[in-house]
């Protein structure tokens, strides 16, 4: 393997670290949603190897619980993950032109909130192998721990669940704000995002949060890409 | 139970997938179009702290605790903490904080 494929592999790995512990944790509870709709330790394995996403997969397990159409639970889980579809057309622009079809085949595979956010935090073009480093930590700890929330239950104490599961979000955080801290008009965006986004939140309670954080980045973005347009050269951060 | 659970995973697996690898698979050139590039260029700033807040003021026992890893996790990253550093000491932050709440 080459060097420069080697260290972006560790790097990945030590980003994925906090991930795969966060994942771990959250799968937990999403475990003890898919045990109430019926599904035995393998079949929440393999749920959440495949799909690795939070609310998508917890919408499912409902459709499945309900014993609803096969039709709904397609539409579910094309509304809950089609946030993926905007990360994955961003993440299409940071691989350099030539990145063969199988490496955007598995680094497709599992674009999520969390690896996204890193891999959008890396300078310059995207090297596949920091995405696959940060996904052997993320991979088995979301499904291992969906499994293991699917045999023991709730075993973990809630103070070590509560403090836990801002991990994700202090992810979020490292990644925005210090492009924000530098460039102004990032430092509106984030800001107007933020306040939008806790408006909507009261005024819309009813929208799911998937489909709000689409609707609310396709606005967000469109307004600050109009008004704010990126120059030739400062699209690579 | 008339459905068969393992078609739910697998449609439920194949509409995930699908979003995620097409458009990387898809898109293979670079967009040159200035307002789709600039669009590009502020997703993941507006989608990271959409989800952000006021979401983090919920994942914890208490919306005080939540608030705290917040200001912390913001204090952290503009001073220049690295992820796992911010992700830490949000962590901590509320782990503390719930000890007196």
């Amino acid at each position: 393997m080459l060097i420069e494929n080697k260290r972006a592999l560790a790097e990945g790995f030590r980003d994925g670290v906090p991930i795969g512990l966060g994942y771990f944790v959250v799968s937990f509870t999403l475990g003890i949603t898919a045990k109430h709709a019926g599904l035995n330790p393998f079949q929440g394995f393999i749920t959440s190897f495949f799909n690795n996403a939070s609310a998508g997969e917890y919408a499912g397990f409902i459709v499945i619980a309900a014993d609803a159409p096969y039709w709904e639970i397609a539409l579910i889980t094309l509304v809950a993950n089609a946030r993926y579809m905007l990360m994955s057309t961003v993440l299409s622009q940071k691989f350099s032109p030539d990145t063969p079809f199988y490496h955007r085949f598995f680094v497709g595979f599992d674009v999520t909130d969390e690896i996204f956010g890193i891999s959008v935090a890396r300078e310059g073009k995207l090297n596949p192998f920091y995405n696959y480093g940060a996904m052997l930590t993320a991979l088995p700890g979301w499904s291992i721990g969906t499994a293991f929330g699917i045999v023991a239950g709730n075993i973990l104490p809630p103070s070590a669940v509560s403090a836990l599961s801002v991990a994700l979000y202090g992810m979020f955080l490292a990644v925005i704000i210090p492009p924000a801290k530098k460039d102004k008009i990032i430092g509106a965006t984030v800001a107007a995002s933020f306040a939008l986004s806790f408006a909507a939140n009261k005024m819309v309670p009813f929208l799911s949060s998937g489909t709000r954080t689409i609707f609310l980045t396709l606005i967000i973005a469109g307004i600050a890409a109009v008004l704010y347009p990126v120059k030739e050269n400062e699209n690579d951060a | 139970m008339t459905h068969e659970i393992y078609i739910y995973i697998l449609i439920m697996s194949v509409v995930t997938l699908a979003i995620r690898i097409l458009p990387l698979t898809l898109i293979r050139g670079e967009i040159k179009n200035v307002t789709l590039k600039s669009f590009l260029y502020y997703v993941p700033y507006v989608t990271l702290a959409v989800m952000t807040f006021p979401a983090i003021l919920d994942a914890t026992q208490s919306q005080i605790s939540g608030a705290l890893a917040l200001i912390a996790g913001m204090a952290a990253a503009f001073f220049g903490a690295s992820l796992f550093k911010v992700s830490l000491t949000c962590c901590a932050v509320v782990f503390v904080a719930e000890l007196f709440l």
